[in-house]
């Protein structure tokens, strides 16, 4: 409502409440059940990610093997069964968050560096910069991105570090288009011309204007390409292309897991469920964050 | 000139839209009533409720959040809060038909604008297609757009064309009621003036009973028969064009009046009224207006001011006329 | 006599689209005294916008120079051109999108003195509140966000923003368009306030014939790309020579019942595209009065009388001296 927007926030004593956009969209947010509880979900995750390392020790909890405890079903001393080597589930589950997440965010972290920055100079410069990296950002999302993923890790060898690189890279084009469309519509807006008026260069206008404001869609992208990144690394890694065994790596232990699907569903079943869970939390998160940032619902 | 046929009816019309932490109070409680060919100026600022009250009318505030909170309106004798919502479509568009502010977003892009206003046709009249694409091509011609042009789309044409197909789609079916939202302010002077024209014209002929909703005093001294200047959701004075603009009451009305630049003395200074709108969420206990009033009193603080009658035709709720001797600087006083 | 602040000789800038050439500016003369206003009219489209940014350059003119004060402004370098932003400023239209809605009040209007160094740092916060002061802004708003201020306000603090670097030209791009009629009226006050406290010149860029006809000094009245009549307000508006002029005056609705009758001129059609355009008097189509001569050639500015400049073909019929 148009009505709405006009009339000044007052409070009780007649002064203003003092809230930035990003402060009123976390009030927002905080009304959005989903993407609380997907906010919860990540927190515990990173949390885990974290703690695990020292509250497991890598060598025997997670990947000693234990042939007498081999294949057991949830029990008291292992709660989420073992595998074929005796392992708990759930140790390397928890452990395996760490490759989960830091895989997803390193490799946004690279789609959005190289994303962002390729993005801004195409909507803010035009003509033919924007020419160039448009074309050949459609050239480069045309490629699968599971082959473009699979490409680069048997290229650079099979590493933690080149699987980050490989999903890093195949998310870049999602990130160059929706930088260079939200630069678009903010470059034209009066108080970029106002920014020039009073003689701020370029690089000024886009560090203190123009980025500050195309930030809501990159951040939602950003949660968003999280949740895929973590699905891609899950398949690489399914493939074996990924995180190499015995690191308990979602994916890995899937497929690990499969030969034994039909006695022991828990090997495949678990880590599924993680991966489904840290997703779809993520995916909430990234709804969440969108309905909070996208000034057209707010009222 | 005018026979004494009631087109519409509003009697003490409450509109509020709910919001989670709040309630905009947008429409309190207004009462007014058009008869047959005449034309209403409702104006105001942003926020004083004026669109509010035109969706009103058709039943189109949104809701959630828009609620009627209370009142009546009869259009053509139709209750409009009360009649089932498949009567309500026939009324609309055949009873009553609004023009709305923007042209540009009110076409639609896929679909030629003789197609368009045929679409309106075939859904009220029982025509055939063919004959509903005809007369949507004379509406075309009547409007000032040559026929030919009936099978292109919005986007070829320019803003005060496509205001005048958008005029064409709602007298396509010749309604008894037409509500004109701020139909020029998107427009130049020159093409307003050819729209106000046409709207002029059109109601002549047809007889159309019209509601100009404007912020502009110009176009309503220009076009309407009778002014209700809204302050906050209420009227704060009402009556014919000579009452309001030459026998001003109301301290908003002068100071409306004192905002605008004259034209005829471009030295005389503007006395802008100081202030803002209140906010509709938190409306003052008594007159709305009395944090900006230069004329308020102690009284105005807490006492809500009522529309009183000055004469037959003319109505302001101000309390200070209880005060005998007292006026605005402004205007002639009554006799 | 005062000096003359800013001096225009033939700015043009045509844009390239894929239909031709679009004729935004075409041959624009005039010049601004130090202290007074020029208000330039016209409707959408008729390169009013494009000539006050081609002043400030915020457009890069395709031809024509520009004089602040004797200095060609049109030949400046970068560096040259940031030292000038100093003394010429804008204020727009909008101000909804004119603010950058991630930066406070302070921050918005601090912006400008930051860049320029001109007031020392532990001077600012003063300086801050000092510029509010002048443009009736209440100081506790100084930490408050563009979207929790009114239409008004926000044009308070665009004018803040502007006058923080003591400008003496404002190119001021119907600035008051955008807001309801009282706050309006306050802003249009503020600004004449300023002008006569700081001694500004302005460009006052304008749909609004009354508005314009309140504030200016002289008044232009463009039409697609070109200056049609240019003349001292009350000369404008007592004898209009321009068949366009005299249609733009006489569709200004007034506000006044009862008065005499008035005669409005209705135009026929609209404004045409600026995109290649004929050698032909480009009100031609739409006036009353165009005769062979106006199909054959674009007519020129002509003094008529002091100060009193039309370009049509039949001005000596029209001109009622």
């Amino acid at each position: 409502m148009a009505k709405k927007q006009q009339q000044p926030k007052l409070d009780a004593n007649g002064e203003r409440k003092q809230r930035s956009q990003f402060g009123e969209a976390w009030h927002r947010m905080k009304k959005d059940k989903g993407a609380m509880l997907g906010l919860a979900v990540v927190s515990i995750l990173v949390l885990v990610a974290i703690l695990s390392n020292f509250l497991l020790d890598y060598d025997t909890d997670v990947v000693g093997m234990n042939t007498k405890e081999r294949l057991q079903a949830p029990n008291a001393k292992h709660l989420l069964a073992t595998d074929e080597y005796g392992r708990d589930i759930l140790f390397r589950i928890l452990y395996g968050s760490r490759y989960s997440l830091s895989v997803g965010l390193v490799a946004v972290a690279i789609a959005l560096v190289a994303g962002v920055t390729l993005g801004a100079i195409a909507g803010y410069k035009g003509g033919a910069v924007e020419e160039v990296i448009m074309r050949f950002t459609d050239i480069f999302s045309s490629v699968p991105n599971m082959l473009m993923a699979l490409v680069v890790v048997s290229a650079l060898g099979q590493s933690m570090l080149n699987l980050m690189i490989a999903i890093g890279v195949t998310s870049i084009p999602q990130f160059v288009r929706i930088t260079r469309a939200t630069v678009l519509t903010v470059r034209n807006q009066e108080y970029v011309e106002s920014a020039r008026a009073i003689g701020l260069s370029t690089p000024q206008i886009i560090i203190s204007h123009i980025l500050p404001n195309s930030l809501s869609p990159i951040i939602v992208q950003t949660t968003l390409r999280v949740a895929s990144a973590i699905i891609s690394a899950s398949s690489l890694s399914f493939l074996g292309l990924g995180i190499p065994a015995p690191n308990p790596e979602w994916g890995s232990m899937l497929s690990g897991g499969r030969k034994f699907i039909r006695d022991y569903p828990y090997m495949t079943l678990y880590p599924g469920l993680a991966i489904m869970i840290t997703v779809l939390s993520l995916n909430l998160l990234g709804d969440g964050l969108r309905d909070a940032l996208d000034p057209k619902l707010k009222n | 000139m005018m026979s004494n046929e009631e087109v519409l009816k509003v009697e003490n019309l409450t509109v509020y839209y709910e919001l989670e932490e709040e309630t905009v109070k947008a429409v309190n409680d207004i009462s007014f009533s058009l008869h047959k060919g005449e034309t209403i100026g409702l104006v105001g600022e942003t926020g004083a409720g004026k669109t509010t009250t035109a969706l009103a009318l058709l039943r189109l505030v949104p809701d959630p959040p828009g609620v009627i909170k209370s009142g009546k309106i009869t259009v053509c004798g139709n209750d409009m809060l009360e009649v089932p919502v498949q009567k309500l479509e026939e009324i609309r568009g055949k009873d009553i038909a609004m023009i709305f502010q923007d042209p540009m977003t009110s076409l639609n892009p896929v679909f030629t604008v003789a197609e368009q206003i045929a679409e309106s046709i075939e859904i009220h009249e029982k025509v055939t297609k063919h004959e509903a694409y005809e007369k949507a091509l004379e509406m075309l011609e009547m409007v000032g757009i040559p026929r030919e042009r009936g099978g292109e789309y919005p986007h070829q044409f320019s803003g005060g064309m496509k205001q005048r197909v958008v005029i064409a789609i709602a007298l396509a079916c010749q309604p008894q009621l037409l509500i004109a939202d701020e139909p020029t302010t998107a427009l130049d002077v020159t093409i307003q003036a050819q729209v106000l024209d046409l709207i002029k014209n059109l109601k002549d002929k047809q007889g159309t009973s019209v509601i100009m909703i404007t912020h502009d005093l110009g176009i309503v001294a220009e076009t309407c028969d009778k002014v209700a200047v809204m302050y906050a959701g209420r009227i704060v004075e009402t009556g014919n064009l000579d009452d309001v603009f030459n026998y001003t009451l109301h301290p908003y009305t002068e100071g409306l009046f004192n905002s605008l630049p004259n034209i005829n003395d471009r030295k005389a200074e503007l006395k802008p009224i100081h202030g803002l709108m209140p906010d509709p969420t938190n409306l003052p206990a008594g007159c709305a207006f009395e944090p900006r009033c230069e004329y308020a009193c102690e009284a105005c603080k807490t006492q809500q001011p009522e529309l009183v009658s000055f004469t037959d035709t003319h109505k302001a709720a101000c309390l200070r006329y209880a005060e005998p001797g007292f006026h605005v600087a402004r205007g002639k006083k009554h006799e | 006599m005062s000096k003359t602040m800013i001096e225009v000789k033939d700015l043009t800038k045509f844009f390239k689209t894929p239909k031709g050439m679009l004729h935004a500016v075409d041959g624009v003369s005039f010049s601004i005294e130090e202290g007074k206003t020029l208000g330039v009219v016209g409707e959408s489209g008729c390169g009013k916008s494009t000539t006050g940014r081609c002043i400030l350059r915020l457009i890069e003119p395709t031809a024509g120079k520009v004089f602040f004060e004797g200095q060609e402004v049109t030949a400046m370098n970068s560096r040259q051109m940031h030292d000038m932003r100093q003394k010429m400023q804008i204020i727009f239209q909008d101000p909804f999108s004119s603010l950058d809605p991630r930066k406070t009040v302070a921050q918005t209007i601090q912006e400008p003195m930051k860049e320029f160094g001109i007031v020392p740092k532990d001077q600012l916060h003063a300086k801050t509140r000092e510029l509010m002061d002048m443009v009736g802004l209440a100081s506790r708003l100084i930490n408050t966000y563009p979207h929790e201020l009114d239409g008004g306000r926000r044009q308070r603090i665009g004018v803040a923003r502007a006058i923080s670097l003591q400008p003496k030209f404002i190119v001021c791009d119907e600035p008051v368009s955008a807001l309801d009629v009282s706050i309006q009226a306050q802003i249009l006050n503020l600004l004449k306030e300023l002008q006569r406290d700081m001694g500004l010149t302005y460009m006052f860029i304008t749909h609004d014939l009354s508005v314009v006809n309140h504030f200016s000094d002289d008044i232009a009245v463009m039409y697609l790309g070109q200056l049609v009549e240019k003349a001292p307000a009350e000369e404008l508006f007592a004898n209009p020579v321009h068949p366009y002029t005299k249609a733009l005056l006489s569709a200004i609705p007034i506000p006044e019942v009862g008065g005499p009758k008035r005669e409005r001129i209705l135009l026929k059609g609209e404004i045409t595209s600026p995109v290649n355009l004929p050698d032909e008097c480009r009100f031609a189509k739409r006036c009353n009065y165009s005769c062979e001569e106006c199909r054959k050639s674009d007519p020129k500015l002509f003094e008529i009388s002091p100060g009193h400049f039309v370009a049509c073909h039949r001005m000596n019929e029209f001109n009622n001296k």
